[in-house]
């Protein structure tokens, strides 16, 4: 029963061949959905272009799914997933300053990676930055880290802050993605005659 | 523009995989998957090499010394030397692999530059807030359920439609 590694199932000394394999996964899928180009990410944005949103939310409801259907069937325990610790406020600033990154410099983190590797330059100056913005965070963190501590809500999971079950709180998600699709879809027709090249 | 197209998976064909990937990682390692982190850990590698004691005393590293074989020595770290070698075989096969600067024709590649890299050091300030980024906090959070994940994607992509408007023209 999963998850292997944590429960010692299959030992650690594989956990980084693992990492290994998926992150080629990973990096392959991203760069084949056409993640590697910042015009194509950023036409989310713009209406000429979701891309990011299908895989993005497709891959999303995929494992929620996934995961509810392993842990139903008793082939993996979900609770002993790791769950990111909520900090209210650390990650509402996180996410504002993330979202000005993205659109000023056309990727994120793992798309720059991705950019990189086939040769972009943008994206190699963009993983500079990334260096550069988590060593200024780095020096400045005995000044940051008040905020970075604000308000910590634990291992908190939305089922249960909402008090419904996790196949509930999947199924409005998969009905909230598909709606996105159907009128993502729509607006691609219309914003398609921008005929960008990129 | 035709050709190129046919180039890109399918947007929910590639969600599809990328899920099962992530789904895999959870299954295999009790994780989602991610990429900030790793900067963070070469940072604090590097780092060590420089000034030793003050790096491991240091509290934004709480955690990357504590057994002893380093910050480099992490799953996240072998995962984002698989994206590359995974991109970089998409990118072969898919015949995309130039040096190239991607931008708006409306700008300069050098100005492209300079907005790469401010934007790149907003997203690695952000993503320390955020503890993690689109992949690790947004993507990995949300299919782990978790409240951090989901906030995140509201803030990063409702702060990208909320400022879109003032940066069109580096784009469109």
């Amino acid at each position: 029963m999963g998850p292997l590694v944590p429960q010692g199932i299959i030992t650690g000394q594989w956990d980084f061949l693992i990492a290994l394999i998926l992150g080629i996964a990973f990096g392959y899928i991203l760069e084949r959905a056409g993640f590697s180009s910042t015009r194509k990410l950023v036409g989310v944005f713009y209406g000429y272009d979701f891309v990011v949103l299908q895989v993005f939310f497709t891959a999303a409801i995929t494992a929620m799914t996934g995961v509810i259907f392993l842990n139903y069937f008793g082939l993996m325990d979900a609770n002993m997933i790791y769950i990111n610790p909520t900090y209210l406020w650390s990650v509402i600033v996180g996410g504002i300053i993330m979202g000005v990154g993205f659109l000023v410099g056309g990727y994120c983190p793992g798309t720059s990676f991705c950019g990189a590797s086939i040769g972009k330059i943008d994206a190699i100056v963009f993983v500079g930055g990334l260096f550069l913005g988590i060593i200024l965070f780095s020096l400045a963190f005995p000044w940051l880290e008040g905020l970075y501590k604000a308000t910590p809500w634990g291992p908190s999971v939305m089922h249960e802050e909402l008090g419904i079950t996790r196949g509930m709180f999947a199924f409005i998600v998969i009905v909230l993605a598909l709606a996105a699709f159907w009128i993502t879809a729509r607006l691609q027709k219309r914003f398609s005659d921008r005929n960008l090249k990129y | 523009m035709e050709r190129r197209e046919t180039k890109y998976l399918n947007p929910y064909l590639a969600g599809f995989l990328l899920g099962l990937t992530l789904l895999a990682a959870m299954y295999f390692s009790g994780r989602g998957l991610g990429a900030s982190g790793t900067p963070k850990r070469v940072i604090a590698a590097a780092a060590h090499v420089i000034m030793p004691e003050t790096t491991e005393n240091a509290k934004v590293f709480a955690g990357y010394f504590a057994d002893g074989k380093g910050p480099l020595s992490d799953w996240l770290v072998f995962e984002v030397l698989g994206m590359i070698i995974g991109a970089f075989i998409s990118g072969v096969l898919a015949g995309r692999l130039t040096w190239r600067v991607e931008h708006s024709p409306k700008i300069t590649s050098q100005r492209r530059l300079w907005l790469a890299l401010i934007g790149g050091a907003l997203f690695g300030i952000g993503s320390q807030f955020g503890r993690g980024c689109t992949s690790g906090a947004a993507l990995s959070g949300m299919a782990s359920f978790a409240t951090s994940g989901f906030i995140a994607v509201a803030f990063i992509f409702g702060t990208g439609y909320a400022v879109a408007w003032f940066f069109r023209k580096n784009w469109i």
